[in-house]
C-alpha cells in the first residue's frame, strides 16, 4: 500500500489514487501535421525506466484532482509531487 | 494453572488451560499426531510455534479451522481437534463468528515482544512517540519466556504507563511500501472453544508507522540424516521448553546433537527438568568456554567431531535410538557407528533469523559465516532490526559450524527429510541438481521444499546449505530466502472482515426500485445498479415477457425506467467547445434547448462511450453517459480539463442520482403525454424530435426529451429524484388505457438492436472506430476532437476491419448465441483450420419481424452484405444471411408517431 502524497491533501493511502502513467506527455498541438509514427509514439509509446519516474497521479476519490510525482520504480519511494503546469523539481537523488 | 479438557481424534484428554496444544499432547503421551502427506510416515510434534512442519491439526469446536499448527493453539476447555495430513477440510457451516478490521497510524511499530523489542518500545515510548508493539505469541517475553525467565516488570510497567497498544496473539502477516503493516490479532480462541457472538474473533490491523523495529527472533534449523523424522525428535529449543517449561514427563532419556552453544544450554534444561542427558553430539572438533563445563559437572558425556547419522523406531514409529559416528564438516561419515537407546533426540541446527518482513519488501538477506544464518540485509532509513532477528546471538562463546547435516546416498537419501511437510528429501535434492539445477528457486518448484504451510521455516537455509555442498558453493551462492506474505496461513474471513455479503459491495437502485420488485421484476446486475430486467405477468417466462414488452412498444406505448443512465451536469462559458473537442461531432453549434447525440472515442481513435447531451443554458449541458460508463467519463473529463485545457472555464459534477428518468416509448406515447402533462402541446410540430420541454408532469416540474432509443416516437420524462416513484405510477395509471406495459433491459436491448443502434461495451470491446461501427455520419470533417488524428493510421484505414453488420439465420428460429464466431461458407465442412471472418455481438429473437436476428462485427462487412455465411454452434453449424444492420424503419418514419 504507497502512501501518496497529493499536493492538494497531503499524504494519502494509493486505494485513493489512480494511476496516470508517465507525466510530461501533452498532447500535440496539431495532430494533423504529425506522421503516423510520430502520432503512434505519442498514444502508445512511454518510457518505462528503471529507477526515478516522473508518472501521473490522479486522487480520484479524494479532491479528484491529478499532480506529478517521482516515484523509484525499483524502491517504490516517493520523491516530490507537483501541481500540473508548476516546475517540475529536479529527479531525487 | 487449570485442567481443562479437549478432544483429539474423538478421544477425550487433559492438559493445562493455555498452554500450547503441542504441549498437551506430549504429556498425553501423543508422540505420533499424523501422518506425513505423501510418504505415510508417522510424524510428531518438531517445534515451538509458527515454524512446525509436522503437527497440524484441524479444529472442529468453535467457528473450525484447518491447517492449524498444534504449537500455536492455547488450550481452552472443550477444544475439539483431529489430526490432518497435509491436507485440511474447510469448515462446511457458514461461520457464525464476527471479524473486524482497525485502521491506524503511528510513530513507532515495534514487531516482537521479546526483551530486545520491548526495550526498542521502551526507548521509543520514553521519548514521548506513539508506540505498537505486536506480537503472536501468547505471552511477552520471547526466548527468555521460553526459558522461564521473567521480563524485567519495569519495562513492562512503564509500557503500560505511556499508553503502549501492546498486542499479543497479534501476527504481522505483511509489510508494504512505506511502512504499511497489515497484522491478524486473534482474540477469542484462548477464551473459549465456543464463537463468541459479542467479541469479533479476529480483528485485522492495518498500521502505518513512522518507524519500523523488527524484533521478530529467529527459528531453530533441523539437521538432515537419515530418519530424521521420527516423532521424538524435535528442534532442542522447543524440546527443552515442553520438558523444563511446561513439565511434559513423556521422555525418559534424551540425546542432544548440536552445531552451537545452543545445544548446550538446551542440554543444560532437559537435565533440569530430570530427564537424562545421555550425550551432546556436536559436530565441532573443539569446543570450550563455561557451557562445556557446566555440562560436564552435571555428567553430560561431549562426544566432538561427531553427529547423529541414523535412527530407529519403535513399533509406533517413535524414537527408541540414534547411531552417531565421526563426521567432517562437509557431511562424509569417517568414524565407526555407535548406538545410543533414546526416545528423545534434541537437535540444535543452528538459528535462522526471522528475516521473512524485509524480504517482503524485496530486499535481500545476506549470508553472515560467524553466525552460520542469513541476516537482515541494509534496511531502508525507517525500518532497523534488533536482537535474536538482526543476529544477536550474543550469549555464543564458540561460534557455531556451518553445517547442515549428512547427505546419504540410495536408500538412505530417501528417508533423509529435507522439508517434512513436503516429504521432501536428499533423493529429491539429489535428482534436482542431477537435471542441472543450481539456483535454490528452481530447486524449490522441482522439489517443492519451502512450498508448503509453513514456507520452509525450518528449512530454507539447510536447502541453500546443503545445495551448496552438493554443487561445492556457499550458502549464499545459490540464492537467498525469499518469502511471500502471509507469514501465516489468515483465514479469508480474517481479511473480509465484515465485508460480507450484503456490505461486500454498494448496491445502487433508482428511486423507482420498489415497484420494480412489486412487479416481480427479475434484476439485472449493470456495474453495482440493479436493473429490472423484464417484467413477467403472472408465470409467463422471459421469453415470452420480452416478446410482449417488445410489441407493446412498437404498437401500443411501453415504459422503461433509464434512471441510471449516467448524468454529468457540465457548466461554464468554454462549456460548447470543451464538448466539441470530447465528442466526434459538434456541440458549440447546438441550440439551448435542443438535445444531440455524441459519440466520444480515445486518443487511439476507438470509441469510448456514447449519450445524449442537451443544451440546458447558452453555458450549460447535461450530458448522459452509458449506465456502466458514467464515473469513467467524468474521470475523462477532468482529466482532460486539469491536465490539457486548464484554460477552459467549465466545470463538471455527477448528477446522476440527482434525477430520475422515466421513458415512454411507442406511437401512442404522444397521446400518453397529452394526458399525464395537460399544459404541454405535444404536437409534432411544437414538440419535434430531440427537443426538450418544460412542463408539469403529473403536478411535478418536469423536462421532457423528445428522444428515441427504439426507433418508435418516445419522451423521456425527467423529474427530481424524489418524484420518480410518483411519476412511475401515474404513467402505469394514465397509460392504462393505451395497453402500456412496463419493460426492462432486456426489451431495451432487443429494440435498440432492432434500429441497429450499438450498445457501447456489447457491440464494442475498445477496438472500433466509429467508422467500423458505420457511424462515418457523426464524425466531425470540420474541427479537431480527441482521436480524430486517428482514424488516418494505416490501421484504422486499412481494408478488411470488422464492420457493424446485421445477421439473419436462415432458419428463422435459430438464436445465435452471443460471442459465436462466423466462418465463411461452406468452411465449416472442410477438413482443417476455419477462416475466422467475425462474431457475433447481439442476438435476440424479435417479435416485430417475427424471427430471430443478430448484430455481427464482420472482416470487410458492409461489402459482404447480401452473402452467407456459417456460424458454427456446438456440432451443429448455423447458416445465416449477413444484411445491414438497421432491421427496421430504414426510413425512421416511426420516431413522429
Amino acid at each position: 500500500m504507497l502512501l501518496i502524497n497529493c499536493p492538494w491533501c497531503g499524504p494519502r493511502d494509493e486505494t485513493e489514487f489512480h494511476y496516470g502513467s508517465e507525466a510530461h506527455i501533452g498532447y500535440p498541438e496539431k495532430p494533423e501535421e504529425l506522421t503516423d509514427k510520430q502520432w503512434a509514439e505519442y498514444i502508445f509509446y512511454r518510457n518505462n525506466p528503471k529507477g526515478w519516474f516522473a508518472e501521473r497521479w490522479v486522487h480520484n476519490v479524494g479532491c479528484r484532482r491529478w499532480f506529478n510525482i517521482w516515484r523509484n520504480t525499483v524502491t517504490h519511494q516517493f520523491g516530490p509531487s507537483y501541481k500540473p503546469f508548476t516546475k517540475q523539481p529536479s529527479r531525487p537523488k | 494453572m487449570s485442567t481443562v479438557q479437549f478432544t483429539f481424534d474423538g478421544v477425550t484428554y487433559h492438559g493445562n488451560k493455555g498452554e500450547p496444544l503441542s504441549a498437551a499432547l506430549l504429556r498425553n503421551g501423543i508422540k505420533v499426531v499424523t501422518e506425513s502427506s505423501y510418504r505415510l510416515r508417522p510424524r510428531g510434534v518438531v517445534g515451538l510455534g509458527y515454524e512446525e512442519p509436522c503437527a497440524l491439526v484441524q479444529i472442529d469446536s468453535g467457528s473450525g479451522e484447518p491447517m492449524v499448527p498444534a504449537t500455536k493453539i492455547e488450550l481452552v476447555d472443550g477444544l475439539v481437534v483431529r489430526s490432518l495430513a497435509g491436507v485440511g477440510d474447510l469448515p462446511n457451516q457458514i461461520d457464525k463468528a464476527r471479524y473486524d478490521k482497525t485502521f491506524r497510524h503511528v510513530d513507532v511499530l515495534v514487531i516482537g515482544a521479546g526483551l530486545s523489542g520491548l526495550k526498542a518500545a521502551q526507548k521509543a515510548a520514553n521519548s514521548g512517540k506513539s508506540v505498537i508493539i505486536l506480537d503472536d505469541q501468547f505471552e511477552a517475553g520471547g526466548y527468555l519466556k521460553d526459558l522461564n525467565e521473567k521480563i524485567d516488570s519495569k519495562i513492562l510497567n512503564s509500557l503500560k504507563k505511556n499508553n503502549v497498544t501492546h498486542l499479543q496473539r497479534t501476527t504481522a502477516i505483511g509489510l508494504y511500501d512505506q511502512n504499511y503493516v497489515v497484522a491478524i490479532e486473534r482474540r477469542t480462541d484462548h477464551l473459549s472453544a465456543e464463537i463468541l457472538p459479542e467479541i469479533a474473533r479476529m480483528r485485522n490491523w492495518h498500521i502505518r508507522a513512522k518507524e519500523i523495529i523488527l524484533a521478530t527472533g529467529a527459528f531453530q534449523r533441523v539437521l538432515v540424516f537419515p530418519n530424521n523424522d521420527r516423532p521424538g525428535i524435535m528442534l532442542s529449543h522447543a524440546a527443552a521448553t515442553y520438558l523444563h517449561k511446561y513439565r511434559v514427563g513423556t521422555f525418559n532419556s534424551a540425546v542432544v546433537v548440536t552445531v552451537d552453544d545452543f545445544g548446550y544450554q538446551d542440554a543444560i534444561r532437559i537435565h533440569k527438568s530430570g530427564v537424562k542427558v545421555q550425550a551432546i553430539i556436536d559436530i565441532r572438533k573443539k569446543v570450550t568456554g563455561k557451557l562445556l563445563e557446566q555440562v560436564k559437572k552435571l555428567g553430560i558425556e561431549v562426544i566432538l567431531g561427531s553427529t547423529v547419522v541414523n535412527t530407529s523406531a519403535d513399533q509406533s514409529g517413535s524414537l527408541n535410538s540414534v547411531s552417531i559416528a565421526q563426521t567432517s564438516l562437509e557431511g562424509e561419515v569417517i568414524g565407526i557407528k555407535q548406538e545410543i537407546k533414546t526416545d528423545l533426540l534434541a537437535v540444535s541446527g543452528g538459528w535462522t533469523p526471522t528475516v521473512h518482513l524485509a524480504t517482503y519488501l524485496n530486499l535481500k538477506p545476506v549470508w553472515d559465516k560467524k553466525i552460520a544464518a542469513f541476516v537482515m540485509p541494509k534496511l531502508p532509513q525507517n525500518i532497523k532490526a534488533t536482537g535474536f532477528s538482526n543476529g544477536e546471538f550474543d550469549k555464543v562463546t564458540n561460534p557455531p559450524a556451518v553445517f547442515f547435516g549428512i547427505i546419504p546416498e540410495g536408500e538412505d537419501a530417501k528417508v533423509s527429510f529435507i522439508d517434512l511437510q513436503r516429504d521432501a528429501n536428499v533423493r529429491d535434492l539429489r535428482r534436482a541438481v542431477g537435471a542441472g539445477l543450481t539456483s535454490v528457486e528452481h530447486i524449490k518448484r522441482y522439489t517443492t521444499i519451502g512450498t508448503a504451510h509453513d514456507q520452509g521455516k525450518t528449512s530454507g537455509t539447510t536447502t541453500m546449505g546443503l545445495l551448496g555442498q552438493l554443487i561445492s558453493k556457499e550458502p549464499h551462492e545459490v540464492g537467498t530466502l525469499t518469502f511471500r506474505p502471509p507469514y501465516v496461513g489468515v483465514p479469508f474471513s480474517a481479511l473480509a472482515g465484515r465485508d460480507l455479503g450484503i456490505l461486500s459491495d454498494p448496491i445502487r437502485t433508482t428511486p423507482i426500485h420498489s415497484a420494480h420488485l412489486l412487479a416481480n421484476a427479475p434484476m439485472e446486475d449493470v456495474g453495482q445498479w440493479k436493473r429490472p430486467w423484464y417484467f413477467p405477468i403472472e408465470k409467463e417466462n422471459m421469453h415470452d415477457a420480452v416478446l410482449r414488452e417488445c410489441k407493446a412498444a412498437r404498437e401500443d406505448v411501453a415504459v422503461m425506467d433509464a434512471s441510471t443512465l449516467g448524468k454529468i451536469d457540465i457548466q461554464g462559458p468554454d462549456a460548447g467547445i470543451f464538448l466539441d473537442r470530447i465528442y466526434t461531432n459538434m456541440f458549440s453549434s447546438l441550440k439551448v434547448g435542443a438535445s444531440r447525440y455524441g459519440l466520444m472515442c480515445g486518443v487511439d481513435g476507438m470509441v469510448f462511450d456514447d449519450g445524449v447531451t442537451t443544451r440546458i443554458a447558452e453555458d450549460r449541458f447535461l450530458m448522459t453517459t452509458t449506465t456502466g460508463g458514467a464515473a469513467k467519463v467524468l474521470d475523462w473529463l477532468e482529466e482532460w480539463l486539469q491536465t490539457e485545457w486548464p484554460d477552459l472555464n467549465v466545470y463538471c459534477t455527477s448528477v446522476t442520482e440527482h434525477w430520475s428518468t422515466v421513458a415512454i416509448v411507442g406511437p401512442k406515447s404522444r397521446n400518453l403525454l397529452a394526458k399525464l402533462a395537460p399544459t404541454l402541446d405535444v404536437s409534432n410540430e411544437a414538440f419535434p424530435f430531440m427537443e426538450n420541454r418544460y412542463a408539469e408532469v403529473a403536478g411535478i416540474p418536469a423536462r421532457i426529451a423528445r428522444i428515441s432509443f427504439s426507433g418508435e416516437l418516445a419522451y423521456e420524462i425527467n423529474i427530481e429524484a424524489w418524484y420518480g416513484l410518483h411519476i412511475w405510477q401515474e404513467v402505469m395509471k394514465k397509460g392504462k388505457e393505451f395497453n402500456i406495459a412496463a419493460y426492462g433491459t432486456e426489451t431495451m436491448h432487443v429494440l435498440r438492436a432492432e434500429k441497429g443502434f450499438v450498445i457501447v461495451g456489447q457491440e464494442t470491446d475498445g477496438t472500433q472506430t466509429p467508422q467500423d461501427l458505420g457511424m462515418d455520419w457523426i464524425v466531425s470533417k470540420k474541427k479537431d476532437f480527441i482521436g480524430k488524428r486517428s482514424f488516418t493510421r494505416s490501421d484504422t484505414t486499412r481494408n478488411g476491419r470488422h464492420q457493424l453488420v446485421g445477421l439473419l439465420p436462415l432458419d428463422n428460429k435459430t438464436l445465435l448465441p452471443e460471442g459465436s464466431y462466423i466462418v465463411n461458407e461452406g468452411d465449416s465442412k472442410k477438413e482443417g483450420k476455419l477462416t475466422h471472418i467475425g462474431y457475433v455481438t447481439s442476438s435476440y429473437s424479435s417479435s416485430a419481424l417475427s424471427r430471430t436476428f443478430a448484430l455481427a462485427m464482420v472482416a470487410d462487412g458492409r461489402n459482404q452484405i447480401g452473402k452467407f455465411a456459417e456460424v458454427p454452434i456446438g456440432n451443429n453449424v448455423a447458416r445465416v444471411e449477413i444484411v445491414d444492420s438497421v432491421f427496421l424503419d430504414k426510413e425512421n418514419t416511426h420516431r413522429d408517431g
